[in-house]
């Protein structure tokens, strides 16, 4: 393992990561991998997630496919050093934040979207300069398998490289010291990662999850809503770690939001959802059972079927839910829904807040007073307000969590930022040197009175002048720019107080 | 308003509360959480939402500048018991910077707390997207003894101006600072949301076993490392301003005058002790004959003939630092200085030449008035000697061509970098500043700290309406809905995404 890291690490000081068009050329390649090979992709996560083709093509492909043309597009633009606003001290220097790699950087993956969450963070950090270690979840075997195989063949090997294996390796793969981790997956895990990294200084971003709250108000459309909400709940079977967890409504809504779910999912589905195409499997065992354990002694309002044989739970909606029950103490991330009924919004914000800050919130109102309310007196690592999911479709956000839900964040530019250190640089000129006297010790009362100090042993009358004038042009500049508004408006007040002057000094 | 003389911070008897309204475990509590009552009071605070007003939290910087504004004296006096600071070096290097910060605050915040707007795509064209920037709620600024002033205000005015209840613990070794502190700040400050704890690293230690929702830490990597494990448990993210050895080359093509001086300036200030100070200098043999008689020339002038009697020459902290350092000064070999007095805790400015690289003064940050020269033979090799150690928090590179700096500049990676002079990109809050690797993680300044004490929430608002939009992503997924996706989606439209 060690020789490994070793070997990228001398890959990444080798500087090859770093030109601008290397990394176009490497994010061109990923973008010819994900084209050409995208039926073994595809197949792999069908194996995986029983997921169909154009799930894992829409779900996952195609947020890859965006993120590397979205890099693609703005790389030149990010890489580019920033001016910085100088004051009057460093008006003559040049300042800027100059982006730059981090260095080895360490991706690991989770299970449920297997592809895009190890994808999308390695087109940040390669579009950063980085060179990078990936950690598929040994959960979506496949799709490890598959990821070994196609990166090297498509992407620098010295400089990224794939990591398979299970908590053994990952464990003595933390032990490893790396320039930044991007972690995706469950809170456990999250704290391992972090105190493995605290023993390198090594910044870290965790994609965790938790419970995300769905409020569903008394005035909407009840329709749309539980179309919506089925769409994002039964997606991957629930395995999503933005999903709304469960619902908080007032107790007359439940049965409508039941029977309208009913007939979403069974016009989503069929009514035989077992043998719908567009329908996955839980990952694995171990997760169905777990998940099973959650039904018990619940009011199942619908669903509620299994198959062990096929890891298949139907879509299900519980009711009345008990908040101290197994199913509200812990991330549920499977295809049932609680309903906990509330009293009011006051209700419901407060449950919000005596829990732990959630990756994702929902509320579903009309009235957009509600809610700014939800969204001003909770937290969350993000919201969308009438309908789910959406909020990590668009590159512009930054996606990540917040307390327990997570820290740091990614995608697009966040996702460049992330993987770079923004490196502030300011270059002087040897020159001016007397400008510095200022500063230097030794410190008397002469200095406060900088202006006599500094012109009068430094220059002589002509060039006092000259050097008054460029100071007094310097500060009517900063003037000018910082009241232009004003002066703008002033601006015949002024004329005729100047013409006034000129008139009357003519006089004398 | 802010409560004046506060008091609520004591809450058990038992407890002797020694500094004002501070609060200080009294031996006899080892057995209970001696801060379990104070966070929770802060977390109340925080619950009820009163930092969240715009008014509120320009109160807080108004006060702070008011504290700053009224005790100058008293933090002049302390700094001078402290670090031998000279008034004027104190109000250049603490008082001003925390009065600009303050205002600068003031004057944007409304900006600042503004929601972003984020730009939508082919999908969210019509919802309304922004990123709100919230508190994160609790947060816990550890400062450091070296600017004790500066270091605990300037992160505490992002933390205030972000909305969030603060808890503050300031350097026990810096005890003048920490007395006025400790005395006064809180009677500026409202109560409720801001409480001062005190003590060593035992307090700190149990400090850091309570949750926080953000963790602000300055010190060294090795503390560092200890405060950010603690923070794991509580999955608390963190920013680390820590340090390292600033590696500062000087080119042969240099006026060793001009380069003196600045160096100089920026080495002794504080006696050395600063994180971003200059800590060795790479330079050719040939260059260091010319810089010795240069330095030697710049600090007489800058702190006469005897500099133990100058004003403007700062102390060491304390007995610890000060045998550390001079041990450091057995080092090689004393071209420049090497005096000492234990008594005066004074360290004469000092430059070390013949240093071999394993030597102690070599091996850890120096934090002293003590500049080792070693000797590299052109640019190439000074920056595979940057490069084979730790990142430093910062990196000067001095020379008459630019060529020399950008190489530099490309090939190396520090927290921050300046050419031709030193830490004077410190003035500048349009510059964030933070270190990356073993110097550091995060940043502040300016708008910076606004935005490290804040979370960004990243909010879209979907119409409740134009259901027959989303159609396209419900199942069942028809083969010509597939076609029509993947048409749309498919090629080079994927930036729509």
């Amino acid at each position: 393992m060690e020789r490994e890291v070793q070997r990228v690490r001398q890959a990444f000081l080798s500087g090859r990561s770093r030109p601008l068009r290397f990394r176009l050329q490497q994010l061109e390649a990923l973008r010819r991998m994900v084209q050409e090979r995208e039926k073994d992709i595809l197949a792999a996560i069908r194996s995986d997630l029983c997921k169909s083709e154009f799930n894992a093509y829409s779900q996952e492909v195609i947020t890859v496919l965006g993120e590397i043309d979205f890099m693609l597009e703005n790389l030149p633009e990010w890489v580019a050093a920033k001016p910085v606003k100088k004051n009057l001290l460093t008006m003559l220097d040049e300042a800027y934040l100059q982006p730059q790699p981090l260095g080895v950087v360490l991706i690991i993956g989770a299970w449920n979207y297997p592809f895009v969450l190890t994808i999308q963070p390695l087109i940040g950090a390669i579009a950063a300069g980085n060179a990078v270690i990936i950690k598929p979840s040994e959960l979506s075997e496949n799709t490890a398998t598959i990821l070994a195989k196609l990166l090297p063949q498509y992407l620098d090997q010295d400089l990224y490289i794939v990591i398979n294996g299970g908590v053994e390796e990952t464990t003595e793969l933390l032990k490893q010291r790396f320039d930044h981790i991007l972690y995706t997956g469950n809170t456990a895990v999250g704290k391992i990662v972090m105190e493995a990294a605290a023993k390198h200084l090594t910044p870290v971003t965790l994609e965790l999850g938790g419970k995300s709250p769905c409020y569903i108000d008394k005035d909407c459309d009840l329709d749309i809503v539980c179309r919506r909400i089925t769409w994002g709940k039964y997606m991957n079977c629930g395995q999503t770690c933005i999903a709304p967890d469960y619902i908080l409504c007032e107790a007359s809504l439940q049965n409508q939001i039941v029977q309208k779910i009913k007939e979403t999912v069974k016009e989503f589905y069929g009514e035989n959802v077992k043998e719908s195409p567009d329908y996955e499997r839980i990952i694995n065992l171990r997760h169905f059972k777990r998940i099973l354990s959650l039904l018990e002694g619940q009011k199942i309002a619908f669903g509620g079927e299994t198959d062990e044989a096929t890891r298949y739970i139907a879509p299900t909606v519980l009711t009345d839910v008990d908040p101290k029950t197994k199913v509200m103490q812990e991330e549920i991330f499977g295809p049932v829904l609680p309903i906990v009924p509330v009293k009011n919004v006051d209700e419901a914000i407060n449950f919000i807040n005596e829990r732990e800050k959630p990756l994702a919130l929902y509320v579903f109102s009309h009235n957009n007073k509600l809610i700014k309310r939800m969204i001003d007196e909770t937290s969350s690592g993000g919201v969308t307000g009438n309908d789910v999911i959406m909020h990590f479709m668009l590159n512009s956000f930054p996606f990540g969590g917040v307390g327990s839900s997570g820290m740091g964040a990614y995608h697009g530019k966040h996702s460049f930022d992330t993987f770079s250190h923004q490196r502030p640089c300011l270059l002087k000129s040897l020159k001016r040197e007397g400008a510095n006297k200022l500063r230097y010790p030794p410190n008397s009362q002469s200095k406060v009175d900088w202006g006599k100090f500094f012109l009068l042993k430094r220059f002589n009358k002509q060039k006092l002048g000259l050097l008054f004038l460029t100071f007094l042009g310097i500060v009517a500049a900063v003037l000018v720019k910082k009241y232009q508004a004003v002066l703008r408006r002033k601006a015949l007040l002024i004329f005729l107080v100047v013409h006034r002057l000129r008139w009357s000094t003519k006089q004398r | 308003m802010s409560e004046k003389g506060g008091g609520s911070a004591v809450k058990d008897p038992g407890a002797e509360p020694t500094l004002g309204t501070s609060w200080v475990p009294h031996p006899s509590q080892s057995r209970t959480d001696p801060f379990e009552d104070t966070l929770r009071r802060l977390r109340e605070a925080f619950h009820s939402g009163c930092t969240r007003p715009a008014e509120f939290r320009a109160e807080q910087l108004q006060a702070l500048g008011r504290f700053l504004q009224e005790n100058k004296q008293l933090l002049h006096d302390a700094l001078a018991q402290d670090l031998h600071k000279s008034a004027f070096d104190s109000d250049i290097s603490e008082l001003i910077i925390c009065q600009n910060e303050i205002n600068l605050a003031l004057q944007n915040l409304q900006a600042w707390m503004k929601d972003e707007p984020g730009s939508t795509n082919w999908f969210t064209k019509l919802d309304s997207a922004f990123i709100r920037k919230e508190p994160f709620g609790l947060v816990l600024i550890i400062a450091p003894w070296n600017y004790p002033v500066n270091l605990t205000l300037v992160p505490l005015v992002g933390a205030l101006a972000a909305g969030n209840c603060v808890v503050l613990k300031p350097s026990e070794i810096s005890r003048g600072t920490e007395k006025v502190l400790a005395e006064v700040l809180p009677k500026y400050l409202d109560q409720r949301c801001f409480a001062m704890v005190l003590g060593g690293p035992e307090e700190t230690g149990q400090l850091l076993e309570h949750k926080f929702d953000y963790i602000f830490f300055t010190g060294s990597p090795r503390v560092g490392k200890i405060v950010m494990t603690a923070a794991t448990k509580h999955l608390t993210p963190v920013t680390l301003e820590l340090g390292g050895k600033n590696p500062c080359y000087v080119d042969d093509d240099c006026d060793p005058q001009i380069v003196a001086n600045r160096v100089a300036w920026f080495r002794y200030f504080n006696a050395g002790q600063t994180c971003v100070a200059p800590d060795y200098l790479l330079c050719s043999p040939e260059m260091q004959e010319r810089l010795l008689p240069a330095l030697q020339s710049t600090i007489t002038r800058f702190y006469g003939d005897d500099p133990q009697s100058s004003p403007n020459l700062g102390r060491i902290i304390n007995q610890k630092h000060f045998q550390r350092l001079r041990a450091l000064l057995g080092c090689g070999r004393v071209a420049i200085g090497g005096q000492s007095d234990e008594r005066d805790r004074y360290i004469a400015p000092t430059v070390l030449v013949d240093v071999q690289e394993t030597e102690p003064v070599m091996q850890e940050e120096i934090f002293g008035p003590i500049l080792p020269i070693m000797n590299v033979r052109g640019l190439d090799e000074a920056i595979e000697f940057i490069n084979r150690r730790e990142k430093p928090l910062a990196l000067y590179a001095f020379s008459n061509s630019s060529q020399v700096v950008n190489q530099m500049l490309e090939q190396t990676s520090s927290g921050s970098f300046v050419g031709n002079d030193g830490f004077i990109h410190m003035t500048l809050s349009s510059l964030p500043f933070g270190g990356v690797g073993h110097s550091g993680m995060g940043r502040y300044h300016g708008k910076f700290t606004f935005d490290t004490f804040s979370h960004h929430r990243a909010c879209l608002l979907c119409p409740a309406g134009l259901e027959k939009l989303n159609n396209i992503r419900y199942p069942p997924y028809s083969d010509r809905v597939q076609q029509l996706v993947h048409w749309v989606l498919g090629s080079q439209s994927c930036t729509i995404l």
